[in-house]
């Protein structure tokens, strides 16, 4: 599906302009989109180095298996498929919390080091798994308890109460990760059904 | 605000130091550990490049064309019907897709609008309650090689979907229109 969104995406933009004669913009687009993806890649460098750095200590020292331990019986109500022990668990669940706090930076490391898990899980194919699936839907509907950044940018244009919107992000947010998790396990029935 | 703000200042020094105390105390070499965790770092970013080029390019010549813009104009009034303020149409439609053009669209909406307007608090809710899927999408699933994707990409966007109607829902609730 992602192949035919992308070249839909690409193709229908070029079409577009070839019309709409800002064919120049495109030819612009082309080379400011592809460098603007390496600089954030190489802007990544750092937090990742920095971040799987920190979180192969949590893992060696077992940081890690007790916090999947604190939360196990949610996750592995969410995961079912993940043995209880597997360090996928831990990984997935410092990914939340990262999320919760508003952390995407240190978030993102986290998640792909669970990504990692859940494909040595899978037998290393490169299909998605029934986990990854719901990994991913949790990640997109972003659990967030400090919407950090959205404060700051309130603050900066003066609002009277630049935290007023905190407890609606935080009640939106748990309802669509609801939301997302029925979703996903809908499609996980679906396809479960058709064998 | 200053609890929050003060806790948000302090959790990342505060996990780093708790993770280096216990890994001291659970006799890790904490410097050799970090290093060898870091260069699993590097590879991981340079692995994500292709994904991420291929993407930023699609999007962004979608944009540059004008393209999007005309759909937005195009589902606009779709979305009025439903009770969607047409102001926050554009966010919407780029929330999944790129992160930093999102949060561009919300302090934009937050500037013109004023943030305790409703399409300021809503633009502030959505921000924080919907996340950009396409990114989580080819980042996650690009660095650890996973081609086939499923079902991921229909329910991460229905979940998106989600998320918009909650805020719209949340903010009327709280705020009133």
């Amino acid at each position: 599906m992602v192949n035919y969104i992308w070249v839909l995406m690409t193709i229908v933009g070029i079409v577009f302009a070839i019309f709409n004669g800002t064919i120049e913009e495109v030819n612009k687009a082309i080379f400011v989109g592809a460098k603007e993806a390496v600089t954030l890649c190489i802007g990544l460098i750092s937090i990742l180095v920095f971040w799987l750095g920190m979180m192969r200590i949590a893992e060696e020292s077992g940081l890690l298996e007790r916090l999947s331990k604190l939360f196990r019986p949610l996750v592995k109500l969410l995961f079912p498929e993940v043995p209880t022990n597997h360090p996928a668990m831990g990984y997935i669940l410092s990914n939340m919390i990262a999320n919760m706090f508003g952390l995407g930076n240190a978030a993102t490391p986290l998640g792909i080091k669970a990504m990692e898990e859940l494909k040595q899980l899978n037998g290393g194919k490169n299909s998605a798994s029934r986990s990854m699936v719901t990994f991913l839907a949790i990640n997109t509907a972003s659990i967030t308890i400090i919407p950090t950044t959205v404060i700051a940018i309130r603050m900066n244009y003066k609002s009277a109460a630049p935290t007023e919107i905190v407890v609606p992000t935080i009640i939106a947010t748990i309802l669509s990760a609801i939301g997302a998790v029925l979703i996903d396990r809908y499609f996980y029935y679906r396809r479960s059904r058709k064998g | 605000m200053e609890i929050l703000s003060l806790i948000s200042l302090m959790f990342i020094p505060v996990l780093i130091g708790f993770i280096l105390l216990y890994g001291t105390f659970k006799q890790v070499p904490t410097y050799e550990s970090f290093v060898e965790g870091g260069k699993e770092g590097i590879k991981i970013a340079v692995s994500i490049i292709p994904f991420l080029v291929g993407m930023l390019v699609a999007i962004s010549v979608f944009r540059a064309s004008g393209a999007l813009d005309a759909l937005m104009k195009w589902i606009r009034p779709a979305m009025e019907s439903i009770g969607i303020p047409a102001e926050i149409v554009p966010l919407i439609l780029i929330r999944p897709i790129s992160g930093n053009a999102a949060l561009g669209m919300t302090s934009d909406l937050i500037a013109v609008y004023g943030p305790d307007s409703f399409i300021g608090r809503l633009a502030s809710v959505l921000q924080g309650s919907t996340d950009t899927t396409f990114y989580v999408l080819t980042v996650y699933f690009g660095a650890v090689g996973i081609k086939k994707m499923g079902d991921a990409l229909k329910v991460g966007l229905l979940a998106d979907l989600v998320g918009i109607v909650a805020a719209i829902v949340v903010v009327v609730f709280f705020f009133g229109a």
